[in-house]
């Protein structure tokens, strides 16, 4: 018998983590409690997005969405809402600082406002069922593509959409295929770098998670167009349930004679295999990403030659991003113009000439909304933080954001009305990068953040070449030397000029971007590196070298009542007073982990 | 050695050099670390210097060369997870454990490491012990989840 | 499952339509059987069950079928709204049996006339 509800589970990595699965099968068993077995079903699919508030569920088809969800919940759930038809209005949600929930998922500002190209299966398909993919409109694009398209007219074709690369450069894809195509040779390789690095990003593995069969259908459109018969997938090792959900794809669209020899029994072969990365950020990189498959150490190589002429084993390989193919059978499906009618500037005669259709973004940090998001370019960055992403936590206030992961930089809040877009993020030091969106807020410190990045940089240098090796390090010494409060004038000026060196003289992108995240922070907010250097005094009360932590007397006993849990954490003993007296910080042995900051329920604590 | 666990990994892969990081990746997820005489008889059996496997085996952050506790724990840096104060997490477990982020307990059973994101930022401060994930994780509730192994 | 044709996408999408518009929450008709406790204790878990039937056995893509609280008029349980997209307003359908449910929607749901003898009213209901 035909269902009449579904409940959609999510089953992305977040919700995972936040024990969703144990949900799920708390769900099916009180619905069978109920009878409702036939009537009502349990679907798991891919991440939802909205990671904030998993485990979360969305009830269709009348769109409520359920967050928060504990397993003690569930029977009174089931109860309420499928037998007696009244939705559970504590398990709904509520937008900060309201108080009236919002029952139905499009009715959600986190929602409201995306548009889903790339994830516009999720929540809606099981990505380990093909048909339901099938069902979706998965494979119609590439059915199309054999039966009435010519490898020059796909290329024609992505080539007006105006897709360019996602996973940060912004190539334009049609002229990267076409290039290929032309390279001399019978072998040529596609490959899909899923190798997601960026430390704050995870829109590749949301992807594969909610539909791998739109990163397949892509490559196979990919493979088709530039004449390739062998792909590869090189994914993270740390990603296991989209490496799993990957390989059911994979073995599925296998059976149902989607890859391998003969696809659709037409004259077109093609097949995947994928690789697991081996915890190396260099190997996103894509000469050092093929020179891992080949089995070697991911060492980038000057690129005079390209990878479209020599790249895996020296053939003619055309790389591109999990989210650049899985945007491919939908340009396919609805034509280059619809995609083109997506975001800014015009690519008619220039390909370069604007960033169109949609971006990925992962939106994490100090916001309330944290998750993944799909967004039409163009769309300010102010609308992705304060509407999308419902603000900053806690009422505090904003103070950068960071697009771009380590290769990226900075964006203070003078500049949230710029356009989400290749050109207009480049130039002002930042770059779209793969999509990792950091909030800071008033309490982060932009110096420590910027070591913090380089520090990343710094060690997953490769050590090929010597600006990025060494160059990286004396840069990494001097932030070092800022952040505990030993810092010069002049030291900042040799930051900036290290850090153009570095930019200018790098083997591969990696080192070339690294300085950025140090660059955008000088130059947006010097003042704070010059509070370090001259007052010695760290504005976001990070550094711990220029901090001091101090108990409000009046809050702790009128409000804690001298609770002395504060006491009780501290590893070095430095706090002292008796339970239901006043408690004092002894700052000679305050080791400043923050941990009674943490601990301390009455905000009595303060940080200097 | 674990020849019959080292034995089915390699079945599994083609017999070709360029099988040599797949494979070891399967080793480190089995044993946890990799031996010294397995990395001598995937050498030998692939037929790569050991020069290099070794330089694969310490170039690539996913393998160890030293053995790990029964639940290795990983503590998230990457970007969210620093906002949210990873750094002091990472204090936190050393303190309860009294070994540093790389070392193994005496009793065998916590190793401490970094990791550079596991790509749930929604979650953050992430910390993973063993094959459990433990999301949104305050400093004060540490020394409970470690209780939990 | 072997290996497919082009022309199996078809039948695949086919197979899967209706469970694929329920999911999109997108239909031309809405049932909403009220199953408060009065519904229930009147019968309305076996109208549900004989509509599920109903839009299996016609093959029906379009139809929403969901459940919600007491309408508020127990002695007329059980109790169904029915609600077609470009219709002015809803209708509310009273003590129903099997054959009024598989009339209501031959008459109702398929060919858009409302039947009249089995509705509380018609043209009162108003929706917001």
């Amino acid at each position: 018998m035909a269902y009449r509800t579904y409940l959609m589970v999510c089953a992305g990595t977040g919700c995972v983590a936040n024990q969703s699965m144990k949900i799920k099968d708390k769900l099916e068993s009180e619905i069978r409690k109920r009878g409702l077995q036939d009537e009502v079903s349990v679907v798991t699919t891919g991440c939802n997005g909205f990671c904030a508030v998993g485990p979360l569920m969305v009830v269709q088809p009348d769109g409520i969405f359920y967050q928060l969800l504990k397993e003690t919940d569930i029977a009174f759930l089931v109860e309420e809402h499928f037998v007696k038809g009244r939705p559970v209005k504590e398990l709904l949600y509520t937008p900060p600082k309201e108080k009236i929930p919002i029952p139905k998922m499009s009715d959600i500002p986190f929602f409201a406002d995306q548009t889903l190209i790339v994830l516009r299966n999720r929540g809606l398909i099981n990505p380990e069922i093909i048909d339901e993919s099938i069902a979706r409109g998965g494979y119609e694009a590439i059915a199309k593509v054999l039966t009435s398209m010519t490898p020059d007219d796909v290329i024609r074709e992505i080539k007006a959409s105006g897709l360019r690369g996602r996973g940060g450069g912004g190539f334009p894809t049609g002229i990267k295929w076409e290039t290929c195509k032309k390279m001399p040779g019978d072998v040529h390789y596609v490959i899909c770098n899923a190798d997601e690095g960026d430390p704050g990003a995870f829109m590749d593995r949301s992807t594969i998670e909610s539909d791998p069969h739109a990163v397949i259908e892509g490559m196979l459109i990919g493979a088709y167009a530039i004449g390739s018969t062998e792909g590869y997938v090189y994914i993270r090792n740390e990603y296991p349930i989209a490496l799993e959900r990957l390989q059911t794809a994979i073995k599925q669209a296998r059976e149902y004679g989607l890859l391998g020899k003969k696809v659709f029994n037409k004259d077109f072969d093609f097949d995947i295999k994928v690789v697991r990365g081996a915890g190396a950020f260099v190997c996103g990189e894509s000469t050092a990403l093929m020179a891992s498959i080949e089995g070697r150490p991911g060492e980038p190589r000057a690129k005079y030659v390209h990878t479209v002429e020599r790249g895996l084993w020296d053939k003619p390989t055309c790389l591109n991003n999990v989210e650049t193919w899985a945007n491919v059978p939908q340009i396919m499906l609805r034509g280059a113009q619809w995609f083109a009618s997506i975001g800014t500037g015009d690519v008619t005669a220039d390909p370069w000439g604007g960033s169109k259709g949609t971006k990925v973004f992962s939106l994490a940090g100090k916001v309330n909304n944290t998750g993944l998001i799909e967004v039409p370019m163009g769309i300010t960055l102010r609308k992705i933080i304060f509407d999308i992403g419902g603000g900053i936590r806690d009422g505090k206030k904003f103070k950068a954001v960071q697009t771009g992961g380590p290769s990226g930089g900075f964006i203070p809040e003078s500049l949230l009305d710029l356009p989400v877009d290749y050109e207009e993020l480049t130039k002002v030091g930042s770059m779209m990068g793969s999509g990792g969106m950091v909030v800071a807020d008033e309490d982060n410190c932009m110096v420590d953040m910027a070591k913090y990045f380089l520090s990343f940089t710094q060690t997953e240098s490769c050590g090929k070449c010597v600006p990025c090796r060494e160059g990286t390090k004396r840069m990494l010494d001097i932030l070092e030397k800022i952040t505990v409060g030993e810092g010069t004038e002049e030291d900042l000026v040799l930051l900036e000029e290290l850090s153009n060196m570095v930019v200018e003289s790098s083997l591969c992108a990696l080192g070339g971007s690294a300085p950025n995240p140090v660059l955008t922070t000088l130059k947006y907010f010097r003042e704070e590196y010059e509070a370090h250097v001259r007052n010695k005094k760290c504005p976001g009360h990070s550094c711990r070298k220029l901090i001091t932590y101090a108990i409000d007397p009046q809050i702790c006993v009128d409000k804690g009542h001298g609770c002395h849990v504060c006491a009780k954490n501290c590893p070095d003993g430095a706090i002292i007073g008796e339970s239901k007296q006043v408690h004092t910080v002894d700052v000679m042995k305050c080791g400043k982990c923050g941990i009674c900051y943490d601990v301390c329920k009455f905000d009595a604590i303060s940080v200097e | 050695m674990e020849t019959q666990v080292v034995e089915n990994i390699l079945q599994r892969h083609p017999k070709d050099q360029s099988s040599i990081i797949q494979v070891l990746l399967d080793i480190q997820n089995e044993l946890y670390y990799i031996p010294r005489d397995v990395l001598e008889y995937v050498s030998d059996y692939l037929n790569v210097p050991l020069s290099r496997t070794y330089g694969l085996a310490t170039f690539y952050k996913a393998f160890s060369l030293k053995p790990k506790g029964k639940y290795p724990i990983a503590v998230c840096t990457g970007t969210a997870c620093h906002v949210q104060g990873a750094v002091k997490i990472l204090e936190q477990i050393e303190r309860e454990l009294k070994v540093k982020e790389g070392e193994t307990t005496p009793d065998k059973k916590f190793s401490v490491e970094t990791v550079r994101c596991l790509g749930c930022c929604g979650l953050a401060p992430v910390v993973t012990v063993g094959k459990n994930l433990h999301g949104k994780v305050p400093m004060s509730k540490i020394s409970k989840i470690l209780k939990q192994y | 499952m072997g290996k497919i044709a082009i022309e199996d996408l078809a039948k695949i999408q086919e197979a899967a339509r209706y469970k694929i518009a329920l999911r999109q929450g997108a239909g031309r008709v809405r049932l909403n059987v009220h199953m408060g406790t009065c519904g229930i204790a009147a019968g309305a878990r076996g109208i549900l069950t004989e509509v599920m039937k109903e839009i299996e056995s016609r093959n029906l893509h379009d139809v929403i079928v969901t459940n919600s609280g007491c309408a508020g008029l127990c002695s007329q349980e059980p109790m169904m709204t029915v609600e077609v997209l470009g219709e002015p307003a809803p209708v509310k359908y009273v003590l129903l049996t099997s054959e009024k449910v598989k009339k209501i929607i031959e008459l109702h749901v398929l060919k858009g006339q409302a039947v009249r003898e089995y509705a509380l009213a018609l043209g009162s209901e108003r929706t917001r």
